[in-house]
């Protein structure tokens, strides 16, 4: 029961993320790889779709893969499990939140939680680069191929705008966009 | 019960303007809650705004829906909470559905495929900057380094389940503190 199964997974996503937007990142990644829903590829381009569309992160990629799994349907049932968690979570929290915001356990919990998701995305981007730069394998064969370097170039020049500009997230994408068509018809050997 | 209606029409509009043109998610989004939910409607104040922003950083889910959950309960009880966070989901649900279906019809196309090559390396840059900000947002000193370290070397390399390493370090961060409050007495 595929709806079921998307259902379940979104809702411990949902309920165990905690920091929003790419925190979520980590916990997507295993689950829908894991269980063979999306390749890690289409989930680096779905990354960059979510960013160039409106909304939360989570609600668009939970819709995202929903919809890859089980259509409409997989869509309503993982979106659903992702927002479960915290609306049911937050109608009690809304009652008592000065009690909760001040409780120590709630504090104590929280000391480990920030740096644990810094962990979790670290080892996310990790994954990440290795499909970028190394989609077949640590092998020196990606040195020799131009694209390559291309992509190493659009890394380190989103990477610069990123940490010394202001420019918004669409802009870099639309960039690197840009350059990756450019390269793809200029560049020999542009195999994908 | 006619005001009632109105209300609600109201909570869930409000969240749709936000859910449909704020990009980004998340903390991109508290500037727009602020100006419709405080400035315009004054359903609640700034302060509530800040204590949102710290709720919804220790409670799971995304952030967007921890605040339209809790504003819209705020205005109007249950259904306030409901039609806010319907409308704060529905926007971004159709518009990613749409999507999901075109991106199928056009990934065939050369053009497309050298675009998301180019795309996925940027994206690197702009996950590089997410794990940045979160950084700076984590506490230091020793417990922190330290669970930053196995919470990377347990998902990378051990591939531990993300919920396990999540529960681990959350007992592990409550132990310490405690202990640390013992000592301190």
């Amino acid at each position: 029961m595929i709806y079921l199964e998307l259902f379940l997974t979104f809702l411990m996503i949902g309920a165990f993320t905690f920091g929003g937007g790419y925190a979520m990142l980590p916990l997507i990644q295993q689950a829908v790889l894991s269980h063979g829903w999306v390749s890690e590829q289409s989930l680096i381009d779905f990354i960059a779709v979510s960013e160039s569309t409106p909304g939360p992160f989570a609600v668009n990629i939970s819709t995202y893969v929903g919809a890859e799994v089980g259509g409409v349907l997989g869509a309503v049932c993982a979106t659903l499990g992702v927002v479960l968690p915290s609306f049911v979570i937050l109608l009690i929290v809304a009652r008592f939140y000065t009690r909760f915001r001040e409780s120590r356990i709630v504090r104590g919990m929280m000391a480990g939680l920030k740096p644990a998701v810094v962990g979790m995305i670290a080892a996310a981007l990790l994954s990440i680069a290795a499909t970028v730069f190394f989609p077949a394998g640590w092998t020196t064969a990606v040195f020799v191929d131009p694209t390559w370097y291309l992509s190493a170039g659009i890394a380190i020049l989103c990477g610069v705008l990123a940490f010394r500009t202001k420019w918004h997230p669409i802009a870099l994408i639309g960039i690197a966009a840009a350059l990756g068509v450019l390269g793809g018809y200029l560049l020999p050997a542009a195999g994908v | 019960m006619k005001d009632k209606l109105k209300t609600l029409w109201q909570v869930f509009i409000t969240f749709f303007k936000i859910g449909a043109f704020t990009f980004g998610g998340g903390y991109a989004m508290i500037p727009l809650i602020q100006k419709e939910a405080a400035e315009k409607k004054h359903w609640v104040t700034d302060d509530d705004i800040l204590e949102i922003v710290a709720i919804a950083e220790s409670t799971p889910g995304p952030i967007a829906i921890n605040s339209s959950t809790f504003i819209g309960y705020r205005v109007a009880g249950f259904w306030g909470a409901f039609f806010g966070t319907l409308g704060m989901v529905l926007p971004s649900f159709v518009i990613i559905l749409a999507i999901a279906f075109l991106l199928r019809e056009f990934q065939q196309f050369p053009a497309v495929q050298y675009a998301f090559r180019g795309i996925r390396a940027g994206v690197l840059a702009l996950i590089l900057k997410a794990l940045w900000s979160m950084y700076r947002k984590a506490p230091k000193g020793l417990l922190g380094y330290l669970v930053m370290a196995a919470a990377f070397v347990c998902t990378a390399f051990l591939h531990i389940h993300a919920v396990i390493v999540i529960a681990g370090c959350a007992a592990v961060g409550l132990i310490a503190s405690l202990l640390a409050e013992r000592r301190a007495k």
